[in-house]
């Protein structure tokens, strides 16, 4: 018979850790909502910057930036995976790392050579674990990322890509669908697909015929550079905003559903508790019945 | 009634201003421009400094500070898309070695160069905010 004192003991425990994912749940849920309303607040500039884009690689046919143009052999692949920093959110990191890793073993038959640009703890971890070559990373963005602290470790990506290290560019992340369901991601960074590039600008579709260029200042070069730059930028903030909202509704859920089972374990735990209480009671007395009847 | 144009500010990370102007005046990397109503299209960078627009039925001028970005004019649309970080060809150089660096794990020691980078982009944009604040002091009197 487990001792009554133990029991109690474990029952105090499973309370304690029950206060915990409790605290954590109503935590993420908060930061949930301050995570999709910065979502939705990118989403204007990306739209905007794309519609720019879309219409100068239209417009302008001198000069085609690097990113727009498709090479023709594929040698060596750029990756960036986009991950949370903390733990405890459920399949979230499990999943788009396995997507990750799936691909980069198929890639690796094909012997492809990969390099992987990290954002986030957790995958940084994993990459290093598993051992592949990491050529930049950012931990530590915190619940508001900014642009900022992204520049560098993209930079080193981008760069490999008109240096011609790299002859294509995916990205890894979690896409926020709703508060239930977030999907790993794979998307095609570099080179910028045209389908990708003009998808959502319809109303510039049906005049194409009367299509205008820009007046560039200082030059055609120095701007369409810039703006493909801050393009391919826009999306990878996009895609970190989106991956922040979906870590904490991960974890928003992976919590409630530990606080759900800890409700479940204490009630186990409490059934057996007076079980063996009773029993405790129950021989005692008939000791004492024994006794008497002895006597 | 004045013709007007419509003006969109985002950054990446918010949408700061969106309505109808008479006349807006961006510091552009050539010199500061004033865009009119059926402006040519033009697109080009943007120094730090104030973003001034006029907004008809209002004496006072809308004031947004931009440490940077791109402006875009189309006949009846104006977008600025601003920048929130300190940008320049030379500190992207450097914040991108800075990354390369890390994940090798050999910080090497910044050259005095990279400082001087540094310091002139970030002497430009507090001259330009103290412009901005400046200009919103004198207003408030």
């Amino acid at each position: 018979m487990a001792g009554s004192r133990e029991i109690r003991n474990k029952i105090k425990s499973v309370k304690n850790t029950q206060k915990i994912t409790r605290a954590m749940e109503m935590v993420a849920a908060s930061k949930m909502r301050k995570a999709q309303e910065r979502m939705k607040k990118a989403r204007p500039y990306g739209d905007k910057i794309r519609n720019v884009a879309a219409h100068m690689s239209r417009a302008h046919s001198e000069y085609r930036h690097p990113f727009l143009v498709k090479r023709d052999t594929v040698k060596r692949i750029g990756i960036i995976v986009v991950t949370s920093d903390k733990g405890l959110c459920g399949g979230l990191n499990t999943n788009v790392l396995r997507m990750a890793l799936a691909k980069m073993k198929a890639w690796e038959a094909e012997k492809e050579q990969i390099e992987v640009c990290c954002i986030g703890n957790k995958g940084l971890g994993f990459m290093n674990r598993f051992g592949a070559n990491i050529v930049s990373h950012v931990v530590g963005l915190g619940d508001a990322p900014n642009l900022e602290k992204l520049i560098g470790a993209v930079k080193v990506v981008l760069d490999g890509y008109t240096q011609d290290r790299f002859d294509q560019v995916f990205i890894f992340y979690t896409r926020f669908i709703n508060t239930m369901k977030q999907e790993p991601m794979m998307e095609q960074l570099l080179p910028l697909s045209d389908a990708q590039l003009h998808n959502g600008d319809e109303e510039n579709h049906s005049n194409q015929n009367n299509i205008w260029d820009y007046i560039y200042e200082p030059d055609a070069k120095t701007v369409i550079d810039e703006i493909m730059t801050r393009y391919v930028e826009a999306i990878i903030y996009q895609a970190l905003t989106e991956n922040l909202a979906s870590e904490q509704s991960a974890r928003m859920v992976a919590m409630k559903a530990a606080s759900d089972n800890a409700g479940s374990v204490i009630d186990e735990l409490t059934l057996i508790y007076n079980k063996t209480r009773q029993a405790a009671i129950t021989k005692e007395l008939s000791e004492i019945v024994g006794g008497a009847a002895a006597v | 009634m004045a013709m007007t144009i419509h003006v969109d500010v985002v950054s990446a990370e918010q949408a700061i201003f969106s309505g109808i102007a008479e006349v807006v005046i961006v510091p552009a990397q050539m010199g500061e421009v004033g865009i009119y109503p059926r402006h040519a299209p033009l697109i080009t960078k943007m120094k730090p400094g104030s973003v001034r627009i006029k907004i008809p039925d209002q004496s006072e001028e809308e004031l947004i500070y931009v440490s940077g970005g791109m402006l875009e004019v189309q006949p009846g649309i104006v977008t600025i898309l601003a920048d929130t970080a300190v940008r320049g060809a030379d500190l992207d150089e450097i914040k991108a070695t800075e990354a390369k660096n890390r994940a090798e794990d050999a910080m090497k020691d910044r050259s005095s160069a990279i400082d001087y980078a540094r310091a002139e982009a970030e002497l430009a944009e507090s001259v330009a905010q103290i412009a901005t604040i400046q200009k919103m002091r004198n207003r408030a009197h």
